[in-house]
């Protein structure tokens, strides 16, 4: 038994003798480019100089506490987008609900699109639906509904998926209903933020521990930043928006 | 995958039990062995030898292969049984498996509830607050406790055994009816399951949901294992070495194979025509998705046509291992689940990377195999191994189990 532990214990310590990234945030290009264009993103900017977004989602798109929603990535992506994006009007409207099934997102989804005439319109769904069992089946339809009732009002969509968690993965098994996000989005011809794969990523690198217990929001608001900063980069490349090109419009 | 052992059942039938030699088809425990590493290695998410088990290549996994010979073997050892001492009596044995099964998964419960309290009582993180959530059950244990000895509480990874138990408590009147007109069983099976997906048919879960294996579509692929067992295998031979069946099976894996890699590589995914992805997703893994089925057959007839039941190899030492673990599927299929919860904890809590990673999933397997041995270095202690020479009636056959 005693040489078991040693044994795994060596091969931990070779293992996680990888260094932390100088930049916490950063994320593999491939997690951010997707052959689907934001077509009414690019229009909005080239011709209004403005975007306006509408963020709909559940618990895991803000954060507790009273002063939560200005630390939450809807708000970071607003700050980031108006650094990138400057002479532009950004103007990001998170739409949270605690334990929102994507069922009732999609009842919702009309009104959101009336009141805020997005263009783009990130949907972070899924996490609720795991919690509450909601059949495969249905998430799909209400993906479908709630996708086709943002296109026809002349807004793209990107779909963002669960938090990665490592403690939770034994009791809550996400897997299915991110399948299904990803094909809903392939089908759609719409954008995956594919939440899960980055924050793993992150975890894996040791840029966050995702595993640590804490009471402390501070690593909480620091992830939110870096969704915040990979959301915008993901926006920016998929309207092609990049420093030079602006340049050349200009 | 069996094609001689309605041989060996035939002449068990017909040769009083002394004389029998209980030649058991060591295709079935090795494949079953391996089926049972690959479930555990498949329990373990995020780890990198995950990219070595099947489900990565095509669309069915070691599920399928469990599931279908664990029919296969439940219908070799009680069809005889059934033959040989009448219905009640294999009734009576097939009822004490499901039984132990039963036990077996409280057992898993018992032990998944004290890593969950553990997990609740220390975890704690803003980032975190929807998703903890799932932990409200534990805020009702009478309840909680009460639907798991129900069957209808299963967390991640325990679904197996509950479908498993409901298709053995099942099984006795099946396998009767199979004896008596396997077509019809067969066909029965098949309507079963048409039925299941026309009407949505599925047992309901706890705290919410439905069950993860729906047994009214699962039950197909248990009672064609068992059918094959019984004569299907035969019947099914001359189709198997037919040189179109070939081509049509592995015409089906190279597709399925494709379609997998769509999966991993995104930007093949646009090679997919969207009429057909359309049509062919979700490949709903809950009620044995047609296209999970057709695999598992393709993947079947394939593994018959190149391993014979007389393969060399299945003598070689390398492979015993496997055999081993296949025989005893219902010891090391617990222990799998345990050491996949126990893995991923460690995984976890040592964030360990590759080579943690693949340093546990081997450490895993090799307790599986010394416990494989142990398991059947009782038995021969017992006297329950025909190693022993002498093998009571009412054992258990060849040191496998159903």
């Amino acid at each position: 038994m005693t040489l078991i532990i040693a044994f795994l214990a060596t091969i931990a310590f070779i293992d996680g003798a990888s260094a932390a990234p100088a930049d916490e945030c950063e994320v593999p290009q491939s997690f951010l480019v997707s052959d689907n264009d934001l077509t009414h993103v690019i229009s909005e900017i080239s011709d209004h100089h403005r975007l306006t977004i509408s963020v709909v989602g559940s618990g895991s798109s803000s954060l507790p506490g009273p002063d939560g929603a200005q630390f939450a990535y809807p708000a970071r992506l607003e700050d980031t987008l108006k650094q990138r994006l400057p002479g532009n009007d950004i103007k990001v409207t998170a739409h949270v609900q605690l334990r929102e099934t994507t069922a009732e997102m999609t009842a919702d989804m009309g009104k959101i699109l009336a009141d805020d005439k997005p263009a783009l319109v990130i949907w972070q769904a899924g996490t609720a639906d795991a919690l509450k069992g909601v059949e495969p089946d249905d998430f799909r339809a209400s993906l479908d509904t709630g996708i086709g009732a943002i296109e026809a009002a002349g807004a793209n969509v990107i779909l963002m998926n669960m938090q990665y968690s490592p403690r939770i993965d034994t009791m809550l098994d996400v897997s299915t209903y991110a399948d299904v996000m990803h094909w809903a989005a392939q089908q759609h011809g719409a954008l995956l933020f594919d939440r899960l794969a980055i924050m793993r990523y992150w975890n894996d690198e040791g840029a966050f521990d995702l595993y640590a217990a804490t009471k402390n929001y501070d690593m909480a608001r620091r992830v939110h930043a870096c969704i915040g900063r990979a959301l915008a980069s993901q926006i920016i490349n998929a309207a092609h928006l990049d420093a030079e090109k602006l340049q050349t419009t200009r | 995958m069996v094609a001689n052992l309605e041989v060996a059942g035939r002449v068990a039938a017909a040769v009083p039990l002394s004389a029998v030699t209980t030649e058991r088809d060591l295709r079935l425990d090795l494949f079953r062995g391996v089926a049972l590493w690959l479930i555990f290695l498949d329990h373990i998410p995020k780890n990198v030898v995950n990219w070595f088990t099947i489900r990565n290549y095509g669309f069915s996994d070691a599920t399928e292969i469990f599931i279908f010979i664990s029919g296969y073997t439940a219908a070799f050892v009680y069809g005889r049984a059934m033959r040989e001492r009448g219905f009640l009596i294999s009734s009576a044995r097939i009822l004490r498996r499901a039984w132990q099964i039963y036990v077996a998964h409280i057992f898993l419960f018992t032990i998944f509830m004290a890593e969950i309290a553990y997990v609740a009582s220390t975890f704690e993180n803003p980032l975190y607050a929807e998703e903890m959530n799932i932990l409200d059950f534990l805020k009702q244990p009478d309840v909680t406790i009460f639907q798991a000895l129900l069957l209808k509480f299963k967390p991640v990874n325990m679904d197996v055994l509950p479908l498993y138990i409901i298709l053995l408590l099942l099984f006795p009147p099946v396998l009767r009816l199979l004896l008596w007109q396997p077509a019809v069983a067969l066909i029965g099976s098949a309507v079963v399951y048409a039925l299941a997906w026309n009407y949505d048919w599925n047992l309901s879960a706890y705290p919410n949901g439905v069950w993860f294996f729906n047994p009214f579509a699962w039950q197909l692929l248990f009672v064609f294992g068992a059918w094959c067992a019984l004569g299907g295998a035969k019947r099914l031979a001359g189709l198997l070495r037919s040189r179109v069946m070939l081509t049509i099976a592995v015409a089906y894996l190279v597709f399925a194979f494709l379609i997998t890699l769509t999966w991993y590589i995104e930007p093949l995914a646009r090679f997919v025509p969207s009429w057909l992805s359309e049509r062919m997703y979700p490949i709903d893994k809950t009620n044995l998705d047609i296209l999970r089925f057709a695999h598992f057959l393709a993947l079947a007839a394939v593994v018959v046509r190149f391993v014979p039941k007389t393969w060399p190899a299945l003598k070689w030492p390398i492979l015993q291992p496997a055999i081993r673990c296949g025989q005893h599927s219902l010891e090391i299929f617990c222990l799998g689940v345990f050491l996949a919860f126990a893995g991923q904890f460690l995984i976890s809590e040592y964030s360990g990377g590759p080579l943690f990673q693949t340093g546990i999933s081997v450490l895993g397997i090799l307790i599986m195999i010394a416990t494989a041995n142990l398991v059947s270095w009782y038995k021969v202690i017992e006297g329950r191994y025909p190693s022993s020479r002498v093998k009571p009636p009412d054992a258990d056959l060849a040191g496998g189990e159903a």
